[in-house]
């Protein structure tokens, strides 16, 4: 059975150490914060100039001068800090955020990703994720293993424009987690009830399989 | 000499032409000039070059200048959430240059520090390298992206003194402060205008070099894009 938005965000979760510093894409990202594991302390910045970014605040604390970069209200915490977007893209293209987990419409075997452009579609912009998969030490990427139209996303090479190139350090999907070894995917968890041949039947890429091949029950 | 202006119309005197390049701070609609956006609008001033991280709503910040069309080119790195916009930009009516985010925020940095150009990762090996040199530091590729100066920056601030040192107030800051550096002309619009020696020195975050006038905004909007809350637990 594959993995819910859920179950991919507490996947995605087991990838926080304590005392990182993270940067939390939009959409299922987001939703990681709902499962920092217990005595891990991790400090999320916002790249519009946040560290520390705090909860939703309550109805009655809504600030307009304080949202995250999908411009959601947010609150502060005792240790947040505030600074420019000059400040802030120092502190991720210069290698101090310890981790970003981003969604993805397409990632290649050589670690390309495709995260901002549909050509022909209106284009909205990058936004800051070129800054942070060229910056960020760990890229966790978080997508559908297929589709809609069940088509693989996991591709010898993105027909979309990338968003960077050779950036991407583990994928996970809502079927399987890759972890790219020296540049190489390897498929090393499989979602509960998955198997390796529908992973071999779903995905364009080229991967080798981990020999410890973990199979998920569930995810702990 | 006084930095304080009027008003937004009375700060903006003289300084607008057609065809200039004008910076306006703010990421969405929070910490944005709207002063002195309504301003730009009522001045008539057109065919202008806008850099900014977004571009306002279809009917607040810098979107309004959709509406009249006064902007030609927006220089930005996202664009989502205007309706005005994309139909402007797919009619060819509107030009349009996307920079990554943090390339936006430092080439408005080393324009406003002297600074022509910097080498950068982001965006190498994407459309954003193309026609760009390429540089290897310690065998990793970099691109090189060029510093920018504007003619004019509208800038947001929370409190100003008389000298025009500023102080922002939380998220609200994002890219003010590097805009204010880069104008040639710096116009800042605050909530508060305080006395000479109300600021403690050391909490200053622009100093009021980069500040050729400011004027003291009221009634607020400041509206919300994403309204998301949490519940109180009994």
């Amino acid at each position: 059975m594959a993995w819910s938005r859920e179950e991919i965000a507490q996947r995605a979760a087991q990838e926080l150490q304590d005392g990182f510093y993270v940067n939390l894409g939009i959409g299922i990202p987001t939703l990681v914060a709902n499962y920092i594991p217990e005595n891990v302390q991790v400090t999320l910045e916002s790249e519009n100039g946040m560290l520390g970014m705090g909860p939703f605040p309550y109805p009655d604390q809504v600030d307009p001068d304080l949202i995250n970069a999908g411009k959601q209200t947010i609150s502060e915490l005792p240790q947040s800090s505030y600074f420019s977007s000059a400040d802030s893209f120092a502190m991720i293209r210069g290698g101090h955020i310890d981790l970003a987990i981003l969604g993805a419409m397409q990632v290649a075997q050589n670690g390309d990703l495709a995260n901002w452009m549909i050509p022909g579609k209106m284009i909205k912009g990058m936004g800051g994720a070129m800054d942070l998969v060229a910056g960020v030490n760990k890229v966790v990427i978080i997508m559908d293993h297929t589709a809609k139209d069940g088509s693989p996303k996991f591709l010898k090479a993105c027909n979309l424009p990338l968003t960077g190139s050779d950036v991407t350090d583990l994928l996970i999907t809502n079927l399987a987690v890759f972890e790219f070894q020296d540049g190489q995917p390897v498929l090393i968890e499989l979602a509960p009830g998955v198997d390796a041949e529908e992973i071999k039947e779903k995905t364009e890429a080229e991967y080798t399989v981990c020999p410890k091949l973990k199979r998920h029950l569930h995810i702990q | 000499m006084n930095k304080l202006k009027n008003n937004a119309t009375e700060a903006l005197e003289g300084v607008l032409f057609d065809g200039m390049t004008i910076m306006a701070g703010g990421f969405g609609l929070c910490g944005i000039p709207e002063h002195l956006v309504i301003a730009l609008r009522d001045s008539g001033v057109k065919d202008i070059t806008v850099i900014s991280n977004n571009c306002g709503i279809d009917d607040f910040g810098l979107g309004i200048l959709l509406q009249t069309r006064q902007i030609k080119k927006m220089l930005s790195s996202y664009v989502g959430e205007n309706k005005t916009f994309e139909k402007q930009y797919m009619s060819g009516e509107l030009e349009l240059e996307f920079n990554p985010q943090g390339t936006l925020a430092e080439r408005c940095r080393a324009g406003g520090a002297g600074i022509p150009g910097f080498y950068t990762k982001t965006g190498v090996g994407t459309v954003i390298a193309e026609g760009k040199e390429h540089k290897e530091f310690d065998g990793v590729t970099y691109i090189l992206e060029t510093g920018l100066v504007a003619d004019l920056s509208l800038v947001k601030a929370w409190k100003s003194d008389d000298e025009g040192n500023l102080v922002y107030r939380k998220t609200a800051r994002n890219f003010n402060p590097v805009m204010a550096t880069a104008g040639k002309v710096t116009i800042a619009e605050v909530e508060e205008h305080v006395a000479l020696g109300d600021f403690d020195p050391d909490q200053i975050h622009t100093p009021g070099i980069y500040v050729d006038s400011f004027i003291v905004g009221t009634d607020y909007k400041k509206p919300i894009e994403i309204m998301t809350t949490r519940e109180y637990v009994a």
